[in-house]
């Protein structure tokens, strides 16, 4: 393994995110590896959406360094940032509820990324059935879980080599997370790295490597997913 | 015990697709019921079917013993049915506490009022609710910046707002840590006890069901394929093949 090019997949140093004058992220750094599978771990409001809202660029922030395979993404325009190979699910989904499912899909179709076999419709409706069955079906017509499988998908379609996920588990029924875990699971033996938010540390345990914790934010403990104590759960997390 | 809630063959359904087909199932005082099932099997059109959003192709809902089949939502509101949304729908550009004090002005008929200013109406009352549901230090902020675990708990607050004798929750605990989760489900316990209203709530979380639910339903399809104790549900193969997957429940 060549660690140098490997180290800086995704780097955030020192990063300050304001909504107003409301500061949300206090120096908020971390790094990700290619391939790498880790979750921000955190209580309500600490700051996890916001970091991911930083990185893809729908809130730019004051000052710091976002860096994206080793170029600096900060103050990008989202699509631009998503162009680099970077997909985002946002927690509220954000689906186009007038058009079907499949065109749902298209709309995130990007070319694919040499070496890997890319997604298609055919193979999203493998991971998600449901989604198979509603091709023709309007986004605003399917439910609130299907919506989420949705965007899960949507964002698959565009072969991203980083793929961010705010809380995907939610809403699932339990034999569709275990579908996800599956399906994060294959996209790391694709190389592809993964940063998600959860509430949900059982899932977070069945698929991460590492693990940021977040607390006023920034990160305030980072260690492996199996080092992960109690005692750091208990004291950061509602747990 | 009363039944607060009585749905008898309940059908909707949505360009071809039977969201809804033939649901039966009632609600008694201090009952908290819940309604499991598969993403899509018709969870949330019930909960729209009950309050009025949506109307039922075919069926009764009584609620109190009185017919609401085809009412309005605020009609089905004034008769003491409060509901919280899967996702989220508060007023984003208010304050939490002004989200809550315009659903007390409601319920008591001063939304309109032009003799004082509305804003200095309810304000003790609504910050009660807010103390109840633990966002009391985030009364002055706009809605919009909420997080959205808090946000559900300004959604209940809203619901409580007009004392209902039903509660109808779409997922509440969305967006919570299994803490903050059981915390929250244990509020609604007690407020279900102490008040001795009905709830019904979907929920994905399991330990959540399993560790407060007096009894489950279960939906697939638009059908209800199951119903019982948590014990029973939980050791019930089909429940377990389309539904829980791996997830194994804590015996409740």
């Amino acid at each position: 393994m060549n660690q140098n090019t490997n180290s800086d997949m995704l780097v955030l140093k020192g990063v300050n995110t304001f909504y107003g004058k409301a500061q949300i992220l206090f120096n908020m750094s971390l790094d990700m590896s290619q391939g790498e599978v880790a979750v921000l771990l955190g209580r309500n409001g600490v700051g996890k959406s916001t970091t991911f809202k930083s990185i893809i660029g729908l809130v730019v922030p004051k000052t710091g360094e976002i860096r994206f395979k080793g170029q600096s993404i900060r103050g990008l325009p989202p699509y631009k940032i998503c162009a680099l190979g970077l997909g985002y699910v946002p927690e509220d989904r954000r689906i186009f509820t007038g058009l079907t499912v499949m065109e749902n899909l298209e709309v995130g179709r990007r070319p694919p990324r040499p070496g890997f076999e890319p997604w298609t419709p055919e193979r999203l409706f493998e991971l998600f059935p449901n989604l198979g069955a509603l091709k023709r079906h309007l986004g605003g017509q399917i439910s609130g879980g299907e919506q989420q499988m949705l965007t899960i998908a949507r964002t698959l379609m565009g072969n991203p080599e980083m793929i961010i996920l705010d809380e995907p588990s939610e809403g699932l029924a339990p034999v569709i997370v275990d579908q996800l875990a599956n399906t994060i699971k294959r996209l790391k033996q694709n190389r592809v790295t993964v940063l998600l938010a959860e509430q949900n540390l059982n899932f977070a345990r069945r698929i991460c490597d590492r693990a940021f914790i977040v607390d006023h934010g920034r990160v305030c403990h980072e260690s492996t997913m199996k080092e992960l104590t109690d005692e750091v759960c208990e004291m950061y997390l509602a747990v | 015990m009363h039944k607060l809630l009585e749905v008898t063959d309940l059908y909707k359904s949505f360009g071809g697709v039977t969201a809804v087909d033939g649901v039966s199932f009632e609600l008694k005082e201090g009952q908290l019921l819940a309604m499991i099932g598969p993403n899509g099997a018709g969870k949330s059109t019930c909960f729209n079917l009950i309050n009025g959003q949506l109307r039922p192709d075919k069926g009764r809902i009584k609620v109190l013993g009185r017919d609401t089949t085809g009412l309005k939502p605020r009609h089905v509101w004034r008769l003491g049915v409060g509901r919280t949304f899967q996702v989220t729908s508060t007023f984003a550009s208010m304050t939490v506490l002004e989200n809550v004090q315009m659903v007390l002005l409601s319920a008591s008929g001063h939304l309109n009022s032009v003799i004082r200013r509305t804003s200095r109406l309810y304000v003790d009352e609504a910050m009660e609710l807010l103390k109840l549901v633990g966002v009391e230090e985030q009364w002055d902020r706009p809605c919009g910046i909420l997080a959205y675990g808090d946000l559900k708990r300004v959604e209940l607050a809203i619901a409580l707002a007009n004392k209902p004798k039903l509660l109808l929750m779409d997922e509440p605990t969305a967006g919570m840590g299994i803490r903050e989760r059981l915390k929250l489900m244990e509020l609604i316990a007690q407020i279900v006890k102490a008040q001795n209203i009905g709830v019904l709530f979907t929920e994905h979380d399991m330990d959540v069901v399993f560790a407060h639910a007096d009894w489950i339903i279960v939906l697939n399809y638009g059908k209800l394929i199951a119903e019982g104790t948590p014990a029973q549900v939980r050791d019930n193969e089909e429940v377990k093949r389309i539904y829980l997957g791996s997830c194994k429940p804590e015996n409740p």
